[in-house]
């Protein structure tokens, strides 16, 4: 089958290759990219473990095709680690609250969980439980999660309060 | 060194050994997406593989033409049960003693099963030759109905074994029966069923599901011709028993063969069994030489990998009219689709259904268990369980509710009457367990407490009332449970898979600065091992937890084990752990006495040291003994500090807990929302309370899912209904209600630190107690069973049944 050149950023930089166009997403960037993070649980769109961040849009990346995110802006779980290497903040947070175990929905949960709280910085619990229901978790019963991101958000509204 | 100045207290916080909320050392690498799963490996000119499925659930194979297929580009084999067949690989053992087709061999059982392999350069082209290969079916009639099955002019299922008298677990009496499995005394049990004031009887089906983890079954398999050895990378729950199996189905010498199990998304039971999919992979990779890679899509994962539960249990229970208990029995109806693929004990083609009996104390039980084969999928797993232990406290746990509706008690004075007391144990069970510790009635009152269950009590009359004058069209139903667990299989003097004894392994090895690796025969699948198992170590030997790396799953370093399921690891594995650790202390305290120039039993250990007994003053920490250990000659003594444990435990343990939730439903619709859930677990010492109550939550949203709406559904023609996420439930945030946890400790006094295992606990307890609040919102209007899931279908109908929409 003909391949397509297919150019994008990714977590700030710039990449591409060449796919079929029938290519998903979540393939191109785990096996041509080599960007793991975002993993495949269904294909189907129903658990989110494959949840990147599409020019500012949670999508899940399974049922894109490569050529709908041909010069998009798309970011990862990889992406959302600290400058120095560091945990981010919704990363650290879902440590210190246990929001993981087994951790393969986890990637997909920490970038839902990065655009929900750009959509609403400060929500109610009962928000953090709407916008993240898109993303399946089979190990937490979610309650962590919930508390992470609660935290997550106080601490980044914190963070935002100093810095202005 | 500022060891001198601070309390042992202080010491021993430093160690974040057991009991403290360690942080999980796993998490660094998951939070970023550094986990390494098994999709994740990549090998150079590695090939994929793809099944050819039946879309029928009995048929026979007439034909198979690979030829469009393999003009597909990329595509480089396609391989059937023919090619198989030389090497003796077109069947392989299961589990439970019983045989499976690796590819259809004739003819196929289940929908979804297995009819050839494709192998190609990508993942896209193997989908496309999948779709150019043509099969010739003929169909034949379906059975998926268990009694169905056993009916005399039922079709043969099992054309391969046919007319055999004798299976693995003794006489067989149908075609399509696999074996019949009794316990307990059923004369003395019948006696009493005949005399008693009151029996309760009552049929409880525990449908068909399936534990779905988020990332579903795969490998890759890479047989490196130069050496000769063939590596295994895959979502194996049991690695070193995957080993064993694949060198005596492949021939392969098993030092010839590594297994390693990666980063795993989840098992819950579904990643203990071997599939089709690791063999095809293992042989085409013998065939074309190069590593090749299967994974498993969502649908291959729900119709075709090990289902869990569909036992049919009918059941009577005795009782005297003050509601004291004195006999069970159960007959059980157990449908184990196409091949028994159920991974229990040996000894126990039922598991540890046995366990029946529960938390009372019951003088005298019956149970038997015939397996039947039907056209559904291969299986029978433990779904976060211990082997059955799910089936049999949902069977007793209904009972106990059915038998309070026979005698008008109220359902948890029933319990309090008939617990086992804690001056009973160790307790003998009608049904041959011997339960290690307990303390029943402390867990219930405090849980009942918890809650003010008389306070609930008097809210549901009020709303009774409330919904008979019309004033509310909700109920309020309150789901009781007291579960006992029985876990960590096992001892080998009765505990074997595939004669493989269950005991496990630790083995520490300390660095001459005094850090640490530890490796183990266990696999976390997201228990968080590298977290809690360094803290039993830092417990015993006064090391830093953060000091010691643990190493899992890979069989070329690891000691052999079991592996992670059936809530065995701490029970076994902790216990070895132990176990190791002590011999590391034993021989750092002659090292210590040396340094210190006093006798052995003149020094004591001390959180992180040996003193000499009197003087604390004078001690050597263990960072310390671990460097003179290497690098000073000490006289008798051998250099290095290092140890291996393998713990065949004396006895199983058995968690218990106390499980109360509250359910507002709606009639009209059927809706139901869990307004509250309160669960005690007491799971003996507790090593890190931050994982354990994660465990709970986890098990309980699994329970919610299994009793609310999550079934593995096939329709007559034994098509799978809910072979995808749309169909199949799981519950996401929003429908998850918020968890309250709780705990007593009672202690197992066989296990070196006390520990039972809790992972498991939350879905054996939870089932019950979401299922019987539905039940119990009904209980006034004459309700005494209906079958799980409850979804709000079901719960619709059930309230039209008992006339609440006239």
């Amino acid at each position: 089958m003909t391949k397509m050149h297919v150019k994008m950023t990714v977590n700030g930089e710039a990449a591409e290759g060449l796919a079929e166009p029938r290519t998903l997403l979540i393939h191109f960037l785990r096996e041509t990219l080599k960007i793991k993070g975002p993993h495949i649980g269904c294909e189907t769109t129903h658990c989110g473990a494959c949840t990147v961040d599409l020019n500012g849009k949670s999508v899940k990346s399974c049922t894109v095709f490569v050529g709908q995110a041909n010069g998009a802006e798309i970011t990862t779980v990889e992406g959302l680690v600290n400058a120095d290497g560091s945990l981010g903040v919704i990363q650290e947070m879902f440590r210190e609250h246990h929001g993981l175990q087994c951790g393969f929905c986890t990637p997909g949960m920490i970038t839902r969980a990065h655009r929900l709280l750009q959509e609403n910085p400060m929500p109610t619990e009962e928000e953090v439980r709407f916008g993240m229901a898109g993303n399946l978790c089979r190990c937490t019963g979610y309650q962590n999660i919930v508390k992470a991101i609660m935290a997550a958000a106080e601490t980044l509204n914190a963070q935002k309060e100093a810095a202005e | 060194m500022n060891d001198q100045t601070m309390t042992p207290e202080q010491r021993a916080a430093n160690l974040k050994g057991m009991g403290s909320s360690r942080k999980r050392v796993e998490d660094v690498r998951f939070t970023q997406g550094k986990g390494n799963y098994v999709d994740d490996i990549n090998l150079d000119g590695m090939l994929f593989g793809d099944f050819v499925r039946s879309p029928y659930a009995h048929a026979r194979v007439t034909g198979i033409d690979a030829e469009e297929a393999l003009k597909v580009p990329g595509v480089l084999a396609v391989i059937t049960a023919k090619d198989l067949e030389p090497l003796g690989l077109h069947w392989m053992p299961t589990l439970a003693g019983d045989k499976q087709m690796v590819l259809a061999d004739g003819k196929v059982l289940f929908q979804g099963q297995e009819v050839a392999f494709v192998v190609a350069t990508d993942r896209y082209a193997a989908a496309d030759g999948v779709e150019a290969v043509e099969v010739d079916y003929e169909e034949l009639p379906v059975v998926v109905d268990p009694f169905k099955a056993l009916e005399p002019d039922a079709p043969v299922l099992r054309e391969d074994i046919r007319d055999r008298a004798e299976g693995a677990h003794g006489p067989v009496r149908h075609n399509n029966h696999i074996f019949t499995w009794e316990q307990g005394d059923k004369a003395a049990t019948e006696a009493v069923l005949a005399e008693a004031d009151i029996v309760a009887e009552e049929m409880v089906y525990y449908h068909r599901t399936h534990p779905c983890p988020l990332e579903t079954c795969g490998c890759v398999a890479s047989m490196d011709k130069v050496t000769g050895k063939l590596t295994l990378w895959g979502t194996f729950q049991a690695p070193h028993a995957v080993r064993t199996v694949a060198s005596l189905i492949s021939g392969i010498a098993e030092h010839n063969i590594r297994v390693i199990s990666p980063d795993i998304g989840g098992g819950f039971g579904n990643k203990v069994g071997v599939y089709p999919g690791y063999v095809c992979s293992i042989v085409a990779s013998i065939v074309t030489g190069k590593p090749v890679k299967w994974v498993e899509d969502r649908m291959e994962n729900l119709m075709a990998t090990a289902f869990a539960r569909d036992y049919w249990m009918q059941g009577k229970i005795a009782a005297t009219k003050d509601g004291k208990i004195t006999g069970l029995w159960c007959h059980t109806t157990a449908d184990h689709g196409g091949f028994d693929a159920c991974a229990d004990p040996t000894k126990f083609p039922a598991g540890f259904m046995n366990i029946c009996t529960g938390s009372y104390d019951i003088p005298v039980a019956y149970l038997a268990v015939d397996g039947v084969y039907t056209n559904k999928a291969p299986g029978g797993v433990a779904y976060r369980c211990s082997f059955r232990v799910t089936e049999a406290a949902y069977f007793i746990e209904r009972m106990i509710e059915v038998l309070a509706i026979k005698l008008g008690m109220d359902a948890a004075e029933l319990r309090r009457i008939n617990f086992i007391k804690a001056d009973q144990f160790p307790y003998q069970s009608a049904l041959g367990w011997e339960y290690d510790s307990g303390d029943y009635h402390t867990a219930w009152d405090k849980a009942l407490k918890a809650v003010d269950y008389d306070g609930l009590r008097a809210e549901q009359v009020q709303r009774l009332e409330d919904f008979r004058a019309g004033k509310t069209r909700k109920l309020m139903g309150i789901g009781l449970t007291h579960f006992t667990e029985i876990v960590g299989a096992g001892p080998v003097k009765n505990c074997d898979i595939l004669g493989l004894g269950m005991f496990d392994s630790c083995e520490i090895r300390i660095h001459p600065t005094g850090s640490a690796i530890a490796r183990l025969g266990t696999i976390s699948q997201g228990q968080g091992h590298a977290t809690t198992f360094a803290q039993i170590i830092a417990s015993e030997i006064g090391l830093p937890a953060d000091d010691i790396t643990l190493e899992e799953g890979d069989t070329d370093t690891a000691p052999y084990g079991l592996g992670t399921y059936g809530s065995r690891s701490t029970p076994v594995a902790g216990a070895a752990t132990a176990m190791a650790a002590r011999k590391i202390r034993a021989k750092a305290q002659m090292i210590a006495a040396y340094l210190l120039e006093v006798h052995d039993d003149d020094v004591e250990f001390d959180v992180d040291r040996f003193a000499v007994k009197g003087a604390p003053e004078r001690f050597k920490t263990m960072k310390e003994i671990a460097f003179a250990a290497y690098n000073q000659a000490i006289p008798g003594i051998e250099p290095g500090l290092e140890a291996v444990s393998y713990y065949d435990p004396p006895n199983m343990t058995y968690p218990f807990g106390a499980y109360i939730c509250v359910v507002d439903i709606d009639v009209d619709t059927g809706e139901t929302e869990i307004r509250s859930f309160y669960a005690l677990d007491d799971c003996g010492t507790r090593i890190n309370p931050m994982i354990i109550e994660g465990q709970v939550h986890g098990g309980l949203t699994e329970a919610l899912a299994i009793a609310m709406g999550q079934e593995i559904a096939y329709d007559e023609m034994g098509n799978v209904k809910t072979g995808t996420l749309m169909d199949f439930f799981l519950p996401t945030s929003w429908e998850t209600p918020h968890y309250t946890t709780d705990h007593t400790t009672t202690p197992s006094p066989h296990h070196p630190i006390g520990a039972k295992g809790v992972g498991e606990s939350p879905n054996v307890g939870g089932v019950p107690c979401f299922s019987n609040a539905v039940h119990d919102a009904f209980r006034p209007f004459g309700l005494t069973q209906s079958h799980m899931p409850h979804d709000h279908w079901r719960v619709w109908k059930t309230a039209n049944r008992l006339g609440l929409h006239n």
